[in-house]
C-alpha cells in the first residue's frame, strides 16, 4: 500500500500512508485507538475506496472494491470478534462459503482431510467435529486461522487477536504465527501490545492520528521508543505507586455465591475476600469466570444467594443499589455502554447520573439545571474530558476513552470508600490506560480502597497490591504480585494450579 | 444569560422544542402521504378527485363551525397522543389507550349522571378525577405485569382493552343504561365541560359546533407532560429507563416503579381523554357495541407524527382531526366513508415513516455542513 490517503468528512483518517509487507514476515500495525488501523484495513479490503494511493501486490498495482475482490487476492483476516457460526461445527464453518458440492449434496470428505493435513502442518489444534459454541476461545480463533487457510490466503491479517486470549493460548498464538510465516505466509498483526510485538513481530509500522510516522525493524528498538512513537510523547509503562501501609478493613465479603437461575449452578461459588484501606485488590481471571455476576452481586444489581458483605461495618448485603452508593460504594461498570451511560443523555445528564436525587441538584422534585450544568463543568475540567461541545455533548458522540473518562470522574468524585472498577482499561489505548492507573493509584493513596477486576496479566500484576484469582466463580488463588510469573497466574488462570492454591 | 447558556441542546425552552429536522421530516411524511392519497381518490372516482380533494383539505377552516368540529375532534386523540408518547418516551408502548380511554369515559359518565346532586363547580372536575383514577389504574396493571412478571406489556395492553371493553359494556347495562337508545343515559347538563364561550367563537349562523372547554385541558396536559419529562427528577429518571433500563438500575433509579408509574401516568392521559370527550356537552354517549374505542388506536399515529413531542402531539392531533372533519364533507362528492377511512390511514402510514425521513434529512444536513467546512 503506497501513499493511501482517506479522507472522512471533518477528518483525514489516513494520510499518506504507505505500509509495506514482505512475503514471509510478520509485520506489526501498531497505533491508539482512532489511529486509523481500522481505516487503513478497511482501504485494504476495498470497503473504503481511497481518495489517493495505490495498492500493489507482487509489483502489480491491483484494485480492490470489495471484500470478495480481496479474497481473490488472497488476503483474509481473523477479526477481533470472530465471524464463526455457533451452532455449526468447526468444520462446517471451516467450508462456510465454499462449499464442495456433488451432485446437489455436500461432500465433506475432502473438506475433512484439507482441513487435518492444515492443522498437523501448522500445528493448529482442533476437533473438525466439536461445535463452536463447545469449544474454547483459543480453540475457535484456530478456527478463523483455518478459514483463511482453506481458502488459500496468503496474507494473513490479525486484528487484535490476543485481547480475549488466556498467556497460555497467546504463546500457542506466537508460534502457530512463527509457523505460519515459515511456510511462506505473510502476516500484519494489528495490535497496541508492545510486548507482543517484541516477541513475534519482524518489522513494525507506526501509525498516530492518521499520520505514517515510521517502519522500524523491531529488533534495533524497544518498548519505550516504540510508545513514543505511538502516543507522540513519553509514556511511563511502569506504574510508579507509593508504599502505603494497607489501613483498617472497607468491605468484608464472605461466602458470596450466586447460581444460576436455570441450571441452580454456582456462577459465583462461595467467595470470601477483604480489601482494606489504601489497597488495590485485584481478581484476575479469564473471562466468563463469574466475575461480571460477583460484580453486581456486591453491587446490588443482582440478588445474592448466599454470603454476606459488609462495608464499612454496615452489612449491605440486602440492600438496594442506590442504598450501597450512599454506603461509600462507588462502580466503573464493565460495559460502559451497557451500564455505565445513557448514550442519549447529554454529557452533564450523565455525569449527574449518581447524584441528581441529592438536595444540590433538585429543589422539591425538580431538576436545578445551573447547578448540574456547573458540577459538570468542574469535572470536565477536573479530569480533562474533552468533547465536542462540553456539557451538552450527547454521549453517543464521544470517544471511548472520553466516555470512560466520564465515568471514572463521575465515580470517583462521589468520594467513595470503595471503588469497584471492572475491566476500566478495557479498548483503550496507551495514553487513556496510563490516566486511569494514575487516578486509581490516586485513589488508593487517598486511603480507599480499590477492587479492581482485570483480564489484563499486566494490570493485575502491575498496579494491585493483591492479586486473587477466580475460576470457574471460585477464587482459586491469593497471591502477593511481587513473586508470582505470569506463567504461574496463567495456570492459575486457567483452572490448573487449582489445588496447589487451595492446599 | 448563564441560565439560558447552562440549558441542554434538547432542551431549548419550550417552542425550541419543535426541532427543525423532526418537524420537517413530519411534515415531508404528510405531504407524501397527502400526494399518495390523491391518487387513491383518482383511482375510486376520477370526475371528483380534485374537488374531493379540496374538500378534504380546505373544509376543516371552510368555516368557523367546522374549525370548531376539528377541536372537538382533536381533543381525545391529542390525549391519547399523549398517552402513547408519554409511555413511549420511557420505552414502553401503550397499545392499551383505547381500554384506559374507555375505563375512563365510563367513571365520568357514571359521576355526571349518578352524582347530579353535586353543583356543577365540584360535578365536572369530580367527573374528570374519575376518569383520570380509572384509566391510571387501566394502565398500571400491565405496568405491574412488566415490572414484575416481565410480561409483555403489548401483549397485556391488548388484553386489558378487551377486558375493559366488555367490562364496561357490562357495567353500563347495570347502572347508566338507556334501554332505548343502547347507549349510555346523558350525563347532567351541569357536569359537561364548561365551553368558556367557544360556541360565540365557533358557530355557523345560529348553529353552534361542539368546541369546548376540552382542547384547553388537552393543551394544559401536554405542557405539564413537558415539564414533567424536562424539569423533574421523576422525569429524569423515567426517560434514563426508557433510554437505557441497565444504566438507570447501575444507577440505583427503581426501574420496576419507572415503569409502573410511567403507565399509570400514560392510562391517566388516555382516561382524561375519556372523560374530554363524553363530558364535551355534544350530547355523545357510549354505544353499548362488542367494538374497541378508536380513539385508544389513533393515538398511535398521532403520537407517531410528533415523534413523541408532546407538543407535536397537539399539532399532529388537530392534523387528524382536520382531516376527519375533512372526510365528513367530501362524502357529499359520493366518496364512501371507507375511502375517506383509507385515505386518513394512507397519511398515517406515512407518518410511520417519519422517523426513517427524520434520519435521512440528517444525514444529508451533517454532510452538507462538513462539506461546507471541507471547502472553507
Amino acid at each position: 500500500m503506497l501513499g493511501v490517503t482517506k479522507k472522512f468528512p471533518g477528518i483525514t483518517a489516513n494520510d499518506n500512508i504507505t505500509l509495506q509487507l514482505k512475503k514471509g514476515e510478520i509485520h506489526a500495525l501498531l497505533g491508539e485507538n482512532g489511529a486509523g488501523k481500522s481505516t487503513l484495513m478497511s482501504v485494504l479490503f476495498g470497503l473504503y475506496q481511497p481518495e489517493s494511493g495505490i495498492i500493489k501486490k507482487n509489483g502489480q498495482i491491483v484494485k480492490v472494491n470489495g471484500p470478495n475482490d480481496a479474497t481473490k487476492l488472497g488476503i483474509g483476516m481473523v477479526h477481533q470478534h470472530f465471524k464463526l457460526v455457533h451452532n455449526f461445527t468447526v468444520l462446517e464453518n471451516i467450508v462456510l462459503g465454499c462449499e464442495t458440492i456433488k451432485n446437489g449434496f455436500l461432500s465433506m470428505g475432502a473438506a475433512r482431510k484439507k482441513v487435518l493435513d492444515f492443522s498437523q502442518e501448522y500445528g493448529l489444534e482442533v476437533d473438525p467435529q466439536a461445535l463452536i459454541s463447545d469449544i474454547t476461545v483459543g480453540m475457535q480463533q484456530r478456527t478463523e486461522i483455518l478459514k483463511m487457510l482453506y481458502r488459500e490466503n496468503e496474507i494473513l491479517i490479525f486484528d487484535e487477536p490476543t485481547a480475549v486470549l488466556t498467556p497460555q493460548e497467546i504463546t500457542d498464538l506466537m508460534v502457530i504465527m512463527k509457523n505460519l510465516t515459515n511456510q511462506g505466509k505473510s502476516i500484519l498483526f494489528i495490535t497496541h501490545k508492545l510486548n507482543e510485538i517484541q516477541a513475534v513481530a519482524d518489522r513494525c509500522t507506526v501509525l498516530r492520528k492518521g499520520k505514517y510516522i515510521d517502519t522500524v525493524v523491531v529488533a534495533q528498538t524497544d518498548k519505550e521508543k516504540l510508545s513514543e512513537m505511538m502516543v507522540g510523547r513519553k509514556v511511563t509503562l511502569e506504574v510508579k505507586k507509593p508504599l502505603i501501609e494497607p489501613g483498617k478493613v472497607i468491605v468484608d465479603v464472605n461466602g458470596l455465591t450466586v447460581k444460576n437461575r436455570l441450571s441452580g449452578k454456582n456462577i459465583v461459588n462461595n467467595v470470601s475476600f477483604k480489601v482494606r484501606e489504601g489497597e488495590i485488590v485485584c481478581i484476575a481471571g479469564i473471562d466468563g469466570n463469574g466475575q461480571s455476576e460477583l460484580v453486581y452481586a456486591l453491587t446490588g444489581l443482582m440478588k445474592a444467594d448466599n454470603g454476606c458483605i459488609i462495608l464499612d461495618g454496615q452489612d449491605i448485603s440486602h440492600t438496594t443499589v442506590r442504598a450501597r452508593g450512599l454506603a461509600g460504594m462507588a462502580h466503573i461498570p464493565e460495559d460502559r455502554h451497557k451500564h455505565g451511560l445513557v448514550l442519549d443523555y447529554n454529557l452533564a445528564y450523565n455525569l449527574a447520573l449518581q447524584r441528581y436525587y441529592e438536595p444540590h441538584f433538585q429543589n422539591k422534585g425538580f431538576l436545578r439545571y445551573g447547578e448540574i450544568y456547573a458540577y459538570a463543568d468542574g469535572l470536565i475540567e477536573k479530569y480533562d474530558i474533552r468533547s465536542g461541545q462540553g456539557t451538552k455533548t450527547p454521549v453517543r458522540s464521544m470517544s471511548g476513552g472520553n466516555q470512560q473518562k466520564a465515568i471514572i470522574a463521575r465515580e470517583i468524585d462521589r468520594a467513595p470508600k470503595l471503588l469497584i472498577a471492572v475491566q476500566p482499561t478495557r479498548g483503550l489505548d496507551v495514553g487513556a490506560i496510563e490516566y486511569i492507573h494514575e487516578r486509581l493509584i490516586e485513589e488508593r493513596s487517598k486511603g480507599k480502597g480499590i477492587l479492581l477486576l482485570s483480564l489484563e496479566l499486566e494490570e493485575a500484576l502491575g498496579i494491585s497490591d493483591r492479586t486473587l484469582v477466580i475460576f470457574e466463580g471460585q477464587i482459586v488463588a491469593d497471591v502477593d504480585p511481587q513473586d508470582v510469573t505470569y506463567q504461574e497466574l496463567g495456570l492459575y488462570m486457567a483452572g490448573s494450579g487449582r489445588k496447589e492454591a487451595m492446599a | 444569560m448563564s441560565e439560558l447558556k447552562n440549558k441542554p441542546a434538547h432542551n431549548k425552552g419550550f417552542w425550541g422544542l419543535l426541532d427543525l429536522s423532526n418537524a420537517l421530516s413530519s411534515f415531508v411524511a404528510i405531504a407524501t402521504g397527502l400526494v399518495v392519497g390523491f391518487f387513491v381518490l383518482l383511482i375510486s372516482n376520477p370526475a371528483d378527485a380534485a374537488v374531493g380533494f379540496t374538500t378534504l383539505l380546505t373544509s376543516g377552516v371552510s368555516d368557523l363551525k367546522n374549525m370548531g368540529q376539528v377541536l372537538y375532534f382533536a381533543t381525545p386523540i391529542i390525549m391519547t397522543g399523549l398517552a402513547v408518547a408519554f409511555a413511549g418516551k420511557t420505552g414502553l408502548f401503550n397499545i392499551g389507550a383505547s381500554g384506559q380511554f374507555i375505563v375512563g369515559a365510563y367513571c365520568a359518565i357514571l359521576v355526571g349522571v349518578r352524582c347530579s346532586f353535586l353543583p356543577g363547580i365540584i360535578l365536572c372536575p369530580a367527573a374528570i378525577l374519575a376518569a383520570i383514577i380509572a384509566g391510571a389504574l387501566w394502565g398500571a396493571l400491565p405496568g405491574l405485569l412488566k415490572a414484575w412478571r416481565n410480561v409483555n406489556e403489548v401483549i397485556s395492553c391488548i388484553m386489558m382493552n378487551y377486558i375493559g371493553m366488555y367490562l364496561v359494556n357490562y357495567l353500563i347495562i347495570l347502572t347508566v343504561y338507556d334501554q332505548r337508545r343502547n347507549i349510555t343515559r346523558a350525563v347532567a347538563t351541569h357536569a359537561n365541560i364548561p365551553t368558556w364561550g367557544l360556541e360565540h367563537i365557533f358557530k355557523l349562523g345560529n348553529s353552534p359546533s361542539s368546541a369546548n372547554g376540552g382542547i384547553f385541558i388537552a393543551i394544559i396536559a401536554a405542557a405539564m407532560m413537558y415539564i414533567i419529562l424536562e424539569k423533574t427528577v421523576f422525569g429524569y429518571e423515567l426517560k434514563a429507563c426508557g433510554f437505557n433500563k441497565n444504566a438507570a438500575e447501575y444507577a440505583g433509579i427503581n426501574s420496576k416503579r419507572g415503569i409502573i408509574m410511567a403507565m399509570a401516568v400514560s392510562g391517566a392521559l388516555a382516561g382524561l381523554g375519556g372523560a374530554l370527550l363524553y363530558l364535551s356537552g355534544a350530547g355523545k354517549g357510549i354505544d353499548v357495541v362488542d367494538t374497541l374505542a378508536m380513539e385508544g388506536f389513533n393515538g398511535i399515529p398521532v403520537a407517531l407524527l410528533a415523534l413523541n413531542n408532546p407538543l407535536g402531539v397537539i399539532f399532529s392531533g388537530l392534523f387528524i382531526a382536520y382531516l376527519t372533519v375533512g372526510g365528513f364533507r367530501m362524502q357529499l362528492y359520493n366518496y364512501a366513508p371507507q375511502a375517506v377511512d383509507m385515505i386518513v390511514a394512507i397519511i398515517i402510514y406515512f407518518s410511520a415513516a417519519a422517523l426513517l425521513i427524520k434520519g435521512f434529512i440528517q444525514k444529508i444536513g451533517k454532510n452538507k455542513k462538513i462539506r461546507a467546512k471541507g471547502d472553507a
